[in-house]
C-alpha cells in the first residue's frame, strides 16, 4: 500500500477506527460512557469493540454524567488514558462540574504537580430534528476555559486522528465530534492516523476573501466557495480545528492575504468563538482589514424542531454566498 | 460691506493668483468658510473669510494674478456700510436678481469613511485620502480606490499648477535670504534634564487612546509659551519696529518629503491645553505634508519652534522667519553624563537653542527666556 491511496470512509467509520487504534497501541486506554458496550453506542460508534476488548476496556456507566467523568478524571490522575464518551453536549452540562473545576484547575491548583490526561468526546451540533434540548453548539462553552484544549472535528482526516494526537497530551482535551457527519462519506489516506492538534488548516485557498469556521459548517462554507468560485470570487477557507487555543498565526496569515474576513459558525451569535475571533483580529491586524469583520452565526432560538425552522436557525450555503457577494459587492 | 482681499499667507508672499471661485454673488457665507484657492509659491491654499454676510460681488476672474492686499471681493454683512473710495464699483444698471436664500446646512463634520488598510496605503504611497473617491459600502474608501489614485499618479505627470518641491525650495530660499540679509542674529544655548518630563509624559499616555497621545513637542511649545509670557519681547515682528504681540501664534517647522519646509500655525498656544495642542498638530502637520493648508495655517505666526525629532542630531540652531524675532530650536533627547548635587548621572538630556533677533531684543532677554523654558519643563505637571 502506498501513501497515495485513499479509502472511502464514513465519519463514524473514522471514529470508531480511532478509538480502536488507541486502544490497541496503548493498555492504559479505554472507553467509558453510556451505552458504549452492549448497546454499541448511542451513535453505533463503538459497535463490537466491546466483543473485541472485553468489559474492562468499553465500559458502560450509569446514566449520570457527574459520575462518569469524575471517575474518568480520577481514573487519569491515577495514571490511566481514559476516553469519555458523554453522549452528546446537551447533556455535558451536568458534568460540566466536574470538567472545569476538577479537570481543568488540578494541574493549577497542585502547582504543577498532577496532571490529568483524560480526553472528552462528545456529538455537539444539530442532528436530525431533535428539538431545542438535544441540538445544542457550545463550543464556546468550553472554548472560554483556560486549562482544556478543544478541538472540533470537522473532516474524516480529523475524526480518525485528533483523538490519537488528543490522547498523547498530559492535560484534559475536549474533542467535539458531529452527529449531522455521522453518515457523511469521504476520503482518506488508507494509512491516515495521528494529526496535529495545535494548528487551524487552510482547506480552500483564495484571494477575495477570508471565510473561518470549524465544525459541519465547514462543508457548507466549502460549497458556498464553490459556487461563489464560478461567479468569479475566490475564497480562502480556514478550518479552526482547535478552538482553545486559538491558532492567531494561521487566521492572521489569511486575513494579510485577503483583508476582508466573514466568521461562520452555527453556535449563538452573542459571545461564541467568532466573537473572541473578530476581537483578536482587530487587535492583531486592523491595518490589514478594508471592510469590517463579519459574522454568520445561529439565530439566537431555543433550536426548532421543524425541519425548515430549524435549517433556518443556522447560517446554510445560500446565506453564506449572499453574505460574500453583499460583502465584495457582487450582485 | 466688506472688503474682501487677497490675504498675506507669509511676509515672502507679494502676490497671489486667484485659481478658484468656490462660492458665487448671492452665496451666504460665515467666518471659516472656504471662499477661494489661490496659488502662491507655497502652492494651492484655501482661502477663507472671517465675517459673515453674503457675496455681493466678484472683483478679479480666475486665473488673474494680484498684489497681496488687492481687492477681490465685496461681502454684503446688512450694515451697510459704505466701500472705502478708493474701490471703483463699475455703474450698471442690471438689476442684480436677489439670491435663492440657501439653506445654511447645519452638518456634522465631514468625516471620511476608509477602510484601515486603504488608509495604510494612501499614507505610505502619500496619497491625500480626502482626495480618493469610495466605492465600498456607504461610499467608504477601500484599497483599490487608493491603489487607482497611485496608479493614475505613477503614469506621467501632467504639468501642475500649484505647490512643486522647486516653487517651495525658492520659497524657503527667498525667506532664509532676506532672513541672514537684514537679521542680526545671536544665539543661545542650554542644556535640560528631562527625566520629570519625560516621566509624566509616559503616565499621561498610559490614560490615553493611541489617537490622544501625548508627544515630546507638546510639551515644547506650552513650556515655550509660558516663558514667552514671562519675556514677551520675543513674541512678535519686527518693521521698522518690534511690534509685541499678545497672541502667542507658534510656527511649527514641518518638513516635506520631496524637500523644502512649511510652517503652520498654532494659534493662541498660551490659551491651549496640552491636548488641544496635541490636536491641532494631529490636524495641521498631515495637512502640510500633503499641502493642502488653509489661509488661517500660515498667518500671524508670531514665534517659530523647530525640533528634529528623535533619532536626529542633538543641536538645531535655526533661522529666524522674518517678520518673527526668534526661532527656539529643540534638538533630539539623548542620554547624557549629567553631574547635580556633586553626583554624576545619566540622565536624559534635551538641548534647546534660541536664535534672537538682536534688533529687537539682547542677551540678557534671551537667557532669561530659555531658564523659564527649562524650569517649566520640570514641572510638565504644570504644563
Amino acid at each position: 500500500m502506498s501513501d497515495n491511496q485513499f479509502i472511502k470512509i464514513t465519519y463514524r467509520e473514522a471514529v470508531k477506527q480511532a478509538i480502536r487504534e488507541a486502544l490497541q497501541k496503548d493498555e492504559r486506554v479505554f472507553l467509558m460512557g453510556e451505552d458504549v458496550g452492549r448497546y454499541g453506542g448511542a451513535f453505533a460508534v463503538s459497535k463490537g469493540l466491546l466483543d473485541e476488548f472485553g468489559p474492562e476496556r468499553i465500559m458502560d456507566t450509569p446514566l449520570s454524567e457527574a459520575g462518569f467523568t469524575g471517575a474518568g478524571i480520577g481514573a487519569a490522575l491515577a495514571g490511566m488514558r481514559p476516553i469519555v464518551e458523554v453522549m452528546t453536549v446537551n447533556f455535558s452540562l451536568l458534568a460540566m462540574d466536574q470538567i472545569v473545576n476538577n479537570a481543568a484547575t488540578l494541574l493549577h491548583m497542585s502547582g504543577g504537580q498532577v496532571n490529568v490526561p483524560v480526553v472528552i468526546r462528545m456529538n455537539s451540533g444539530i442532528g436530525r430534528q431533535l428539538a431545542a434540548q438535544h441540538s445544542h453548539s457550545w463550543e464556546p462553552l468550553y472554548a472560554h476555559i483556560p486549562g482544556l484544549k478543544v478541538l472540533s472535528c470537522a473532516t474524516h482526516e480529523d475524526a480518525r486522528g485528533m483523538l490519537l494526537t488528543a490522547l498523547q497530551d498530559p492535560d484534559p482535551v475536549i474533542i467535539f465530534e458531529y452527529t449531522f457527519l455521522l453518515n457523511a462519506e469521504g476520503e482518506i489516506p488508507v494509512n491516515a492516523g495521528a494529526v496535529d492538534i495545535t494548528r487551524a488548516k487552510v482547506r480552500r485557498e483564495g484571494r477575495d476573501i477570508s471565510i473561518i469556521t470549524y465544525g459541519p459548517a465547514l462543508f457548507k462554507v466549502l460549497e458556498a466557495a464553490a459556487e461563489l468560485s464560478s461567479a468569479g470570487i475566490e475564497a480562502e477557507v480556514v478550518d479552526l480545528r482547535v478552538l482553545r487555543p486559538l491558532d492567531d498565526d494561521t487566521v492572521m496569515a489569511s486575513v494579510k492575504k485577503t483583508h476582508k474576513v466573514l466568521l461562520v459558525e452555527e453556535a449563538w451569535c452573542s459571545v461564541n468563538v467568532s466573537s473572541e475571533l473578530s476581537a483578536r483580529i482587530m487587535e492583531n491586524a486592523f491595518y490589514e482589514l478594508d471592510a469590517p469583520v463579519q459574522r454568520l452565526g445561529g439565530v439566537e432560538v431555543p433550536i426548532p424542531y421543524p425541519k425548515h425552522l430549524e435549517d433556518a436557525s443556522i447560517p446554510q450555503k445560500a446565506d453564506i454566498v449572499n453574505k460574500v457577494k453583499k460583502m465584495l459587492q457582487h450582485d | 460691506m466688506i472688503e474682501f482681499r487677497m490675504p498675506s499667507l507669509g511676509a515672502d508672499m507679494e502676490a497671489g493668483t486667484l485659481c478658484e471661485w468656490l462660492v458665487k454673488p448671492g452665496d451666504t457665507v460665515k467666518r471659516g468658510d472656504i471662499v477661494a484657492t489661490v496659488d502662491t509659491q507655497k502652492g494651492l491654499i484655501d482661502i477663507e473669510v472671517f465675517e459673515e454676510g453674503r457675496i455681493e460681488k466678484l472683483l478679479i476672474s480666475e486665473d488673474e494674478k494680484v498684489p497681496v492686499g488687492s481687492l477681490m471681493a465685496l461681502i454684503d454683512d446688512g450694515k451697510g456700510t459704505p466701500v472705502s473710495a478708493t474701490v471703483l464699483i463699475p455703474v450698471t444698471t442690471e438689476t442684480i436678481t436677489p439670491a435663492v436664500e440657501k439653506k445654511i446646512e447645519t452638518e456634522l463634520p465631514h468625516r471620511i469613511k476608509a477602510s484601515p488598510l486603504a488608509k495604510k496605503i494612501a499614507e505610505e504611497n502619500g496619497v491625500d485620502i480626502s482626495t480618493v473617491t469610495g466605492t465600498g459600502e456607504e461610499g467608504a474608501i477601500t484599497k483599490e480606490d487608493v491603489l487607482k489614485v497611485v496608479a493614475e499618479r505613477t503614469s506621467p505627470p501632467e504639468e501642475k499648477k500649484g505647490a512643486s518641491s522647486e516653487s517651495i525650495r525658492m520659497a524657503v530660499a527667498a525667506a532664509m535670504s532676506k532672513s541672514n540679509r537684514e537679521i542680526p542674529h545671536y544665539y543661545l544655548e542650554t542644556e535640560v534634564d528631562m527625566t520629570k518630563a519625560l516621566a509624566w509624559l509616559t503616565a499621561a499616555n498610559l490614560q490615553r487612546s493611541v489617537k490622544e497621545r501625548l508627544l515630546p513637542v507638546v510639551l515644547y511649545m506650552k513650556a515655550t509659551a509660558k516663558a514667552l509670557a514671562e519675556t514677551p519681547d520675543l513674541n512678535g515682528h519686527w518693521v521698522n519696529a518690534f511690534l509685541a504681540k499678545k497672541e502667542i501664534n507658534m510656527g511649527f517647522v514641518v518638513s516635506l518629503r520631496t524637500g523644502g519646509v512649511m510652517i503652520p500655525a498654532i494659534h493662541d498656544v498660551g490659551a491651549k491645553t496640552i491636548d488641544e495642542i496635541m490636536a491641532s498638530l494631529n490636524d495641521v502637520i498631515p495637512r502640510a505634508r500633503a499641502l493642502k493648508l488653509r489661509s488661517s495655517d500660515l498667518s500671524e505666526t508670531t514665534i517659530t519652534i523647530t525640533s528634529l525629532g528623535e533619532g536626529s542630531v542633538e543641536t538645531v540652531y535655526g533661522v529666524i522667519y522674518p517678520p518673527q524675532v526668534a526661532i527656539v530650536g529643540f534638538g533630539s533627547i539623548s542620554e547624557q553624563p549629567w553631574a547635580e548635587n556633586g553626583m554624576l548621572d545619566v540622565r536624559p538630556v534635551l538641548n534647546i537653542t534660541l536664535s534672537a533677533d538682536h534688533r529687537a531684543t539682547d542677551g540678557a532677554t534671551g537667557s532669561r527666556f530659555l531658564m523659564a523654558l527649562k524650569n517649566h519643563l520640570q514641572k510638565p505637571e504644570l504644563l
